[in-house]
């Protein structure tokens, strides 16, 4: 992107629009992807501020304009951020394959997660006589199958790839700024 | 293949054979007369196979390798053809096989109340084998019985007409092991079910006759009045069966070849049934014409494998034709050469479209080429090859003998000539119509005695769907084009099931060779279902809307092209069929979240209010999650 294009993106946004990001099920691989941006970040930061993300360590999201979802739902805690981004963000999109597809995550979804829970936890080698499956009330339940982010709640766009570029994730978040459709064109988007 | 591959593929057969017994020896036997009988030629795989699995019931590990190794052909592509069609199996599913045709006439006609009944009583799930062995029973895409519905398939043969009695007395037969042939006679019984003769049904010439007059006028002649009579191809493209004629003629070729598409899948079409059941020797007059003007001397008949049952009748027919002097060398004592050779299908929808036929023909799965080349240069073998429909070929043979002039007078001036008609659901008499192109909808209806129709779909599932406002519309290439099917559905009826069963009809019959059919045929049966589960949302409807966009461009053949349109044009004019089953104004999620933890509370024994969810989005939004509420 030309630095023009930058200045007039950056002339047309009347106030800063606020950005949440989160990694579900994921492996925070798309939000290194997203650094990848690397100088771009300070030009994206006039034009955004950053509400609940890893880079600030908000714990939660306030009234939002874009949401970023890393990653796919596989427990009950994974379930209620994704509803706390959606009923917070005007868009929200699903960035990476995990979030788009399930992922790697989801490669658990043909076996039955009480057989999993059974194997780590009860019967697996090398565990401490009489090991249990934590019950904490704390940690949050798995889901019986892995989902992609769309099977639970409504999402506007998918940003496909595992990582999507960061040069992906800066066209892809600049156009949606400057109020236009995102499309990723030949090069941006590709299966190698 | 190398030497070295070779080794590999002997070294596999030989850990996949079981230790030999005198029973394997003995189908080792059956499987090499099978093979011999091919000429142990790749080719006609499709054949083998199906013959094989006759005689073994399926088709194992063992099995596989030993055809494999019969043919020279690698193991993989013998079991990826063995993997594509419906009819094959790769795992023993019973000395009986139940498959009840699962068209939405059978449907409408009761056909899930009979098969949960025949299940019940046999003990079984549906799509599982029995433990003992000796039965399975599961759903097979439409077999061309609309009119005499609800139809199985026993063994592959056809069972028409059925009752709850029937069903009754076939879990007895069943449990005591009486062989299909030994079952009631009168449960085969097909019936024609002509309800309107035209000039095709009524052709009133003799056998060979057509085939005659084709001689005397010589190919130029033939192809000057097959040019005439602007006939098109029936089969629902309708392109110009002169310039496929000629362009197959013109190509250069070692051998040209016809083939006849006897693969009449389209749901609710069973026209070519009654053509090859009633009028076979218009068929093969229209195929040997068709060979005549192309200069071929060898032809095929791909026939559906729904209709295995007609398979010995037509064999016979060949040969008596043979005998009379109607078929095979010097044909009518004219130095003409033509013979055909009928090969069955295994269950593979796609096998309709051209160049997927002919990839079957030669033994592999039923995938569609990337055209062109077109088979009228690149065919059968690479060879030049016409491929047209039953009912094209058929008319062929009565232009041949009234000329195109005569054939040119009736229908329309864009679509000449009669059209053979499916009717087949809401009516009072189902059965064939032959009209001339241009009838009107409403005249067929009022012809098969349709009360109170709410909706008729003019081209089975891969068409569009009209609503009563447009039943003034003409059936022709230019209007509403058709293929033949005519499903009728009164206004009992519910379009939303309609269009769930059309879908999942399409996301099995897909071939999975490109990824906008293959995903999105499942996408859309998945999101139909979502709304049937009471999950549905406006946002699915737009889904399918965007599929249906999405599927029209990008897909590889006709039938992702075709594959939505009957779902479009029923979201567009049923749509209350729809919303009804919007559970909700918002997203809504396709499963139950709280029953997703099932599992999860089992193990762990909690039963907290954090060992919960809720389906109500709001009550959560911007609450921690341990404070949230069951």
């Amino acid at each position: 992107m030309s630095t023009a294009t930058q200045d007039a993106a950056v002339g047309t946004t009347p106030r800063k629009l606020k950005v949440a990001t989160v990694s579900l099920a994921g492996c925070f691989g798309c939000h290194m992807s997203f650094l990848d941006i690397d100088e771009r970040i300070l030009p994206l930061l006039e034009l955004v501020e950053f509400d609940r993300s890893p880079i600030t360590d908000i714990k939660h999201c306030g009234a939002c304009d874009i949401g970023l979802i890393e990653g796919g739902v596989c427990n009950a805690e994974n379930v209620h951020v994704l509803r706390e981004f959606r009923a917070n963000c005007k868009v929200l999109i699903a960035l990476g394959a995990c979030a788009v597809n399930g992922g790697l995550p989801a490669q658990r979804n043909h076996l039955q997660i009480a057989d999993i829970l059974q194997q780590v936890y009860r019967t697996g080698h090398g565990l401490a006589e009489g090991s249990q499956i934590p019950n904490d009330p704390e940690l949050p339940l798995p889901l019986n199958q892995v989902h992609p982010v769309h099977e639970v709640v409504k999402i506007d766009y998918f940003l496909p790839g595992c990582p999507p570029s960061g040069d992906a994730i800066w066209v892809f978040l600049t156009q949606l700024i400057e109020g236009r459709e995102p499309a990723l064109g030949h090069g941006l988007l590709h299966y190698d | 293949m190398s030497q070295r591959g070779k080794m590999a593929v002997k070294s596999m057969h030989d850990s996949l054979r079981i230790p030999g017994s005198q029973e394997d020896s003995v189908a080792a036997a059956k499987i090499a007369t099978i093979l011999d009988r091919h000429g142990r030629d790749g080719t006609r795989l499709v054949q083998i196979l199906r013959e094989v699995q006759d005689v073994e019931g399926w088709l194992s590990p063992a099995t596989l390798s030993a055809i494999a190794e019969g043919i020279g052909w690698p193991r993989a592509q013998v079991e990826s053809t063995a993997n594509f069609y419906s009819f094959f199996h790769t795992r023993p599913l019973g000395e009986y096989r139940v498959l009840f045709s699962d068209n939405i006439t059978d449907r409408m006609l009761g056909n899930q109340d009979l098969m949960r009944s025949l299940c019940h009583k046999l003990w079984l799930e549906p799509g599982q084998a029995s433990e003992d062995g000796l039965v399975s029973v599961d759903t097979t895409s439409c077999t061309g019985m609309c009119d005499q519905g609800p139809a199985l398939l026993a063994n592959y043969r056809t069972i028409t007409r059925l009752t709850p009695e029937r069903i009754d007395e076939m879990a007895h037969l069943i449990r005591r092991r009486v062989p299909v042939g030994d079952w009631p006679s009168d449960w085969f019984h097909v019936e024609d079910n002509i309800r309107r003769r035209d000039v095709l049904l009524d052709h009133g010439l003799a056998p060979g006759e057509a085939l005659a007059a084709a001689l005397d006028r010589g190919p130029a002649g033939l192809l000057g009045q097959i040019e005439r009579s602007a006939l098109r191809g029936r089969g629902g493209a309708g392109f110009g069966s002169d310039i496929k004629w000629r362009s197959c003629r013109d190509a250069w070729g070692d051998a040209h070849y016809v083939i006849c598409n006897a693969d009449e899948g389209e749901p609710g079409t069973f026209k070519d049934r009654v053509l090859l059941s009633s009028y076979f020797d218009m068929v093969v007059d229209g195929m040997c014409i068709a060979g005549f003007a192309i200069g071929a001397s060898k032809g095929f008949i791909y026939l559906r494998g729904e209709y295995r049952y007609l398979l010995d009748r037509l064999e016979t027919r060949l040969a008596q034709r043979r005998e009379a002097g109607l078929l095979g060398r010097n044909i009518l004592g004219r130095g003409f050469t033509f013979d055909i050779e009928i090969h069955l299908g295994a269950g593979a929808y796609i096998c309709g479209e051209e160049s997927a036929l002919i990839e079957s023909l030669e033994g592999k799965p039923g995938k569609p080429r990337i055209r062109p080349p077109f088979p009228v240069t690149h065919g059968y073998l690479g060879q030049p090859t016409t491929v047209n429909n039953v009912e094209t070929l058929a008319l062929a043979a009565l232009i041949a003998v009234k000329g195109g002039e005569w054939f040119r007078a009736i229908g329309t001036p864009a679509s000449t000539g009669t059209k053979l008609l499916s009717v087949s659901g809401d009516v009072e008499r189902p059965g064939i119509y032959e009209f001339p192109f241009g009838v009107t909808v409403a005249e067929v209806l009022a012809a098969a005695g349709a009360n109170d129709t709410q909706a008729v779909t003019t081209a089975g599932a891969a068409g569009s769907c009209l609503a009563a406002d447009e039943f003034g519309r003409h059936i022709a290439f230019e209007d509403v084009p058709t293929g033949g099917s005519i499903m009728v559905f009164d206004r009992s009826r519910d379009m939303f099931e309609v269009a769930r069963n059309f879908a999942h009809f399409f996301a099995h019959e897909s071939c999975g060779f490109c990824t906008p059919c293959r995903v999105g045929t499942a996408v859309n049966a998945r999101l139909l279902d979502k709304l049937a589960n009471d999950h549905g949302s406006p946002y699915d409807l737009d889904e399918m809307e965007k599929m249906h966009r999405l599927m029209q461009g990008a897909s590889h053949c006709g039938l992702g092209n075709t594959a939505t349109i009957a779902l479009r044009d029923m979201l567009a004019k049923f749509r209350p069929a729809f919303d009804r089953r919007l559970h909700s104004p918002d997203y809504e999620p396709g499963f139950d979240l709280d029953a997703a933890l099932s599992q999860a509370r089992r193990m762990t024994g909690r039963d907290d209010p954090g060992a919960h969810l809720t389906d109500n989005l709001s009550a959560q939004a911007g609450e921690h999650p341990s404070e949230a509420q069951p």
